[in-house]
Formats: structure tokens, C-alpha cells, sequence
């Protein structure tokens, strides 16, 4: 074999470090990336087209499953999108749960980021301690809305149900030791060598080729980008928290891992504010219109029953128009675009995703380096295959 | 409430024979321009109002309900002044193509394929226009109104969804 071949391999579907179904085809040269062309939609369910032939309410159990990481945060998204076209305003007290749950989504996405980006560079026990947090979330998950991942817990209008008393405990003890987890994954990486040399100088991007191509999220305040949409476009109510937005300087795979960090700390600052506001009171707006009504005026009446059944088989109606949302995911910005016709189904959904903007930049932030660094620059970008392929 | 909006006067300062229509639905600002002048819209929102940011594109497919069948939707984000405009432009069935946003914004490069691949929608100068989620040698184009949920070759769906 010559010494100057150039050799063509195929990372994925099936690489452990691609995390889900992700295909890279790699032109090497050598151990050097000479092009990356990424393959993707091997997850691909069409939740845009199944999105129009169903109701608003039976289309947000299918938001749950794009970024199946932080299925909360694609819950908010789509609802604050229906209620924009709907123009309701929810009640105090779901609008404070939301942020408590939206903010405690981004903690276990980032736990997952975290313990995987670790796993991949070699540092296994930060993966076993991150998800033995991460499981805390998810038994929260459990706790009031029955399921560990595709949650499905808000409604338009505010929430499905109000949570069970244990929950405001559980989830204070949490956060109250958080910190200290954070802590100590810190000092199992930020000054480990192995760490900072794999990840120091590593899938640099610019400001400007970051805003250029796209990017959104920790990945493009890694760059040095102050933009953050709960801060800058607030949603939700995000405009009354007090929270830091973290910035990195070097636009490397090593700052992106610090603003993640920072922004786990400034989560639980907003999840402990959220707590001291949480005052008990409805947990959906009053628009029969639009919302469920309580489970036992269905079971106990029979204008109950009859309400639920017209929602439940009908959908409600939505007025003519377009709106589009874009939050703050924890992989980026996540913005659903909705259509309306006036019928009860949306006219098009479009969704935004984070991630599948993101990869976009892999080439960019790969090329002529090594093909192990490539498994770091995946990681660094925090994909999810969900929400690429919809 | 705003009234006027920064870029939408400057637009309509400089681009008045291509505006088809400017309106706001629900605090979104939104621009429709012709399909001809789409770069240089952009391009001027990008130079002189600092949308420095091509969020997403998409499309709509108006299928009957227009005499322009596809509707293309380029939403812009603007870092320094932390504020949203969409644009819109015509397209129509005969003519299914309009000028690619990557001359302006390299975030267009993925997003368009995209809507090549499930819309069918053509970009002229697209550095490389491939389908990206389905198959290369799919045929048709998944969210067209035309194509039928259940798939091209399958009976359809009898339960509720059909």
C-alpha cells in the first residue's frame, strides 16, 4: 500500500461513540480528516407530515420523542407555540412548575452529555456518577407524570395535572446537593491531564463561522457568543429569574465543557428561585375551550363526559395564523414553527432542531485534525439523533 | 406592541418594488418578498440590519389553496439586537426553484436540502443540493400535500388516522 493513499472509512451507524444512529463517511489521510460527510435519517419517522394529520393534542406526544434527552423542553416548545396561536395565559403556578421542570430537563441532558463526552475520551467513573444523578431526574419524571422519558406532562393552557406534595422534597434535596456532584466531576476532569489534552485546542470555531453556520446553544456561547434566548428573547416567564450566562473565550471542546458546567450551577439557581415563588393554586388556565376538564367532573357528570369526549375525538380549534418559538434547549435553540388553517390540526409544523444545525458544523470543526479527536468535537456538540432525523 | 419594526422600514425604504405583502400575526414580523429578490434581501438584512443569524428555512405547501403552490419561510435572528424577522417568499409549482441562502449564510447549507428532499424544491447555486433524511434514491417528496402518509405503494391506513 502506498504511503500517500488516501483511505475512505465509514464511522457509524453502529460506532459507539455516535451516539444513536449517526453515519460519517471519513476520508483519511493517514490518522488525518480530510472530509467528513455526515449521513443521517436513519431515525427519520416523519413527525412533521404525522404532525398534520393529527390533533394539537395528539401531536405533542410525539415531541417528546425528538430530543428523547430532554423530552420537557420539547413539551414547552410546541405548547408555548399552540398557546401563542391561541393566545392563552396560564396559570402562575404551572408557568413556575414548567420552569422547575424545564430547568431540571437541561440538568439530565447535560448529565447525559457529560457522562457520554467522558465516556468516549476515556474517563469512565465521571459516566457512572452522572447517571446516578441523572436517575434522580428521571425518578422526578416518574413521580408526576408517570413516565421516566417520554413525559408528555404539559398541556396548552398549563399542565396535565398539578404535582403530588413529595414533589417539591425530592426535588429540593436534589438541587441542594447538585452542586456538590458538580464539583466533584470537576475534579475528575477540569484538571486532569488526560482531559485537558484531549479537549484543550480541540474543534475550534469561531464567533463568527459559529453564528454563520448556525449554531446555537453552550456550543456557540463556547465561542464567545453572549446569546442566550431565556435571557435575551424570554419566554415562559424566564424574564423574572436572575441567572448568569456563561461565555467561553477559546471557542474550544474544553470551554464548551465549562459553560456546560456553569450553566448545571446557574439551572439550579433558577430551579431554587422557582421554589420560593411556587405558591399552590390551578394548574390550567380557564379556557374549556381548550383544556381537558377535571377528571372528575368526567367521571361524575355528564357534561363532564361529553366535554372530554368533544376534546378528546374533535381537538379544539385553532385560529388562522403562524407563529414560530424558539426556547432555549439544552442543546440549542429548539423553535417550532406552526401554521394554522382554523381547523383543529396543524396546517405544517415545522421543527427546529437544535442538533441537526449543529452537526452541520462538524466539518468545519474536524477537518485536519485527527480521527480520535472526531470523537470528541461529537461529543462536544451534545447531538441527538431524535431530533435530526425527526 | 411595536408598531414599526428596524428592519422591516429599511426594507421597505429600499427593496418597495419586491415587498409582496409585510404584516404582523402575533408579534412576529413578517416580510413577503419575490422569490427573484430573495439573496439580495437577505443579503442586505445580513449587511446593514445584523440579522447575522439564518435560524431556519422551511417551507409550506399551499397545495389548492394558492395560485403559488409552495411558500418558502426563512426565519433570521439578529445576535446584537436580540430580535426576530421572517421572510417569506412565492414558489411556484412550474417554476419550482428559488436562489440559494448559502451565498449569504452558510447555516442554509443543510436546511436546504432538507427542503429539496421533502419538498422538492430546488436551489440554484446550492453548493451540493443531495437529499438528506430519506434515501438517495427515493422517489417523491414526503411532505408534499400530494403524498400520502402511509407511503407511495401502501393501502392506506383504515383506523382514524385515514
Amino acid at each position: 500500500m502506498a504511503n500517500n493513499e488516501i483511505m475512505t472509512i465509514n464511522m457509524g451507524p453502529q460506532h459507539p461513540s455516535t451516539h444513536g444512529v449517526l453515519r460519517m463517511v471519513i476520508e483519511l489521510d493517514g490518522e488525518n480528516i480530510l472530509k467528513i460527510d455526515p449521513d443521517i435519517g436513519y431515525l427519520h419517522r416523519g413527525v412533521e407530515k404525522l404532525s398534520e394529520h393529527r390533533t394539537y393534542h395528539q401531536t405533542l406526544p410525539l415531541t417528546d420523542r425528538l430530543d428523547y434527552l430532554a423530552p420537557m423542553s420539547n413539551n414547552l416548545g410546541y405548547i408555548l407555540a399552540v398557546e401563542k396561536l391561541l393566545g392563552i395565559e396560564v396559570p402562575e403556578r404551572a408557568q413556575t412548575i414548567r420552569i422547575i421542570m424545564t430547568e431540571l430537563t437541561r440538568l439530565k441532558s447535560h448529565l447525559v452529555w457529560l457522562a457520554c463526552h467522558a465516556l468516549d475520551i476515556g474517563a469512565m467513573t465521571v459516566f457512572i456518577y452522572a447517571f446516578r444523578e441523572r436517575e434522580t431526574i428521571m425518578e422526578t419524571y416518574e413521580l408526576i407524570s408517570g413516565a421516566r422519558m417520554t413525559s408528555n406532562f404539559y398541556r396548552a393552557g398549563g399542565l396535565s395535572q398539578d404535582v403530588p406534595p413529595e414533589f417539591e422534597k425530592k426535588v429540593r434535596e436534589f438541587i441542594a446537593t447538585m452542586p456538590g456532584y458538580i464539583d466533584t466531576y470537576e475534579g475528575l476532569l477540569t484538571t486532569n491531564p488526560i482531559w485537558v489534552k484531549r479537549t484543550v485546542g480541540n474543534g475550534v470555531i469561531s464567533a463568527e463561522d459559529a453564528t454563520d453556520i448556525g449554531i446555537t446553544g453552550p456550543a456557540l456561547r463556547g465561542s464567545g457568543v453572549d446569546f442566550d434566548l431565556r435571557r435575551d428573547i424570554p419566554y415562559a416567564g424566564y424574564e423574572s429569574y436572575k441567572f448568569e450566562v456563561p461565555v467561553g473565550k477559546e471557542c474550544d471542546t474544553f470551554d464548551r465543557y465549562k459553560v456546560r458546567l456553569i450553566e448545571m450551577r446557574e439551572s439550579c439557581k433558577i430551579i431554587n428561585q422557582a421554589f420560593e415563588r411556587l405558591k399552590p393554586g390551578p394548574v390550567l388556565a380557564d379556557s374549556p375551550q381548550v383544556c381537558y376538564p377535571p377528571k372528575d367532573s368526567v367521571y361524575n357528570s355528564i357534561e363532564g363526559l361529553i366535554h372530554h369526549f368533544k376534546i378528546a375525538s374533535e381537538g379544539y380549534k385553532v385560529p388562522e395564523g403562524e407563529v414560530y418559538m424558539g426556547i432555549e434547549a439544552p442543546k440549542g435553540e429548539l423553535g417550532f414553527y406552526i401554521v394554522s388553517d382554523g381547523s383543529s390540526k396543524p396546517y405544517r409544523m415545522r421543527i427546529r432542531p437544535p442538533s441537526f444545525v449543529n452537526l452541520q458544523a462538524i466539518e468545519k470543526m474536524a477537518k485536519g485534525s485527527m480521527v480520535a479527536d472526531l470523537v470528541a468535537i461529537i461529543g462536544t456538540l451534545d447531538i441527538v439523533l431524535g431530533e435530526i432525523d425527526r | 406592541m411595536a408598531d414599526t419594526n428596524r428592519a422591516v422600514e429599511k426594507l421597505q425604504g429600499n427593496f418597495e418594488a419586491s415587498i409582496v405583502e409585510v404584516k404582523q400575526d402575533r408579534g412576529d414580523w413578517i416580510v413577503t418578498v419575490k422569490k427573484e429578490s430573495i439573496i439580495d434581501v437577505l443579503a442586505f438584512l445580513k449587511r446593514e440590519c445584523r440579522f447575522d443569524m439564518l435560524t431556519d428555512v422551511t417551507a409550506i405547501d399551499y397545495l389548492g389553496k394558492s395560485s403559488d403552490r409552495f411558500m418558502m419561510v426563512y426565519q433570521l435572528t439578529s445576535v446584537p439586537f436580540k430580535d426576530r424577522l421572517r421572510i417569506k417568499a412565492p414558489v411556484t409549482e412550474a417554476d419550482c426553484s428559488i436562489g440559494s441562502a448559502t451565498q449569504v449564510y452558510a447555516s442554509a447549507g443543510w436546511l436546504e436540502r432538507e427542503v429539496y428532499d421533502l419538498f422538492g424544491i430546488k436551489f440554484d447555486k446550492h453548493p451540493d443540493l443531495r437529499r438528506i433524511l430519506m434515501t438517495p434514491d427515493w422517489e417523491g417528496h414526503p411532505l408534499r400535500k400530494d403524498y400520502p402518509l402511509q407511503g407511495p405503494d401502501r393501502e392506506p391506513y383504515k383506523g382514524r388516522l385515514s
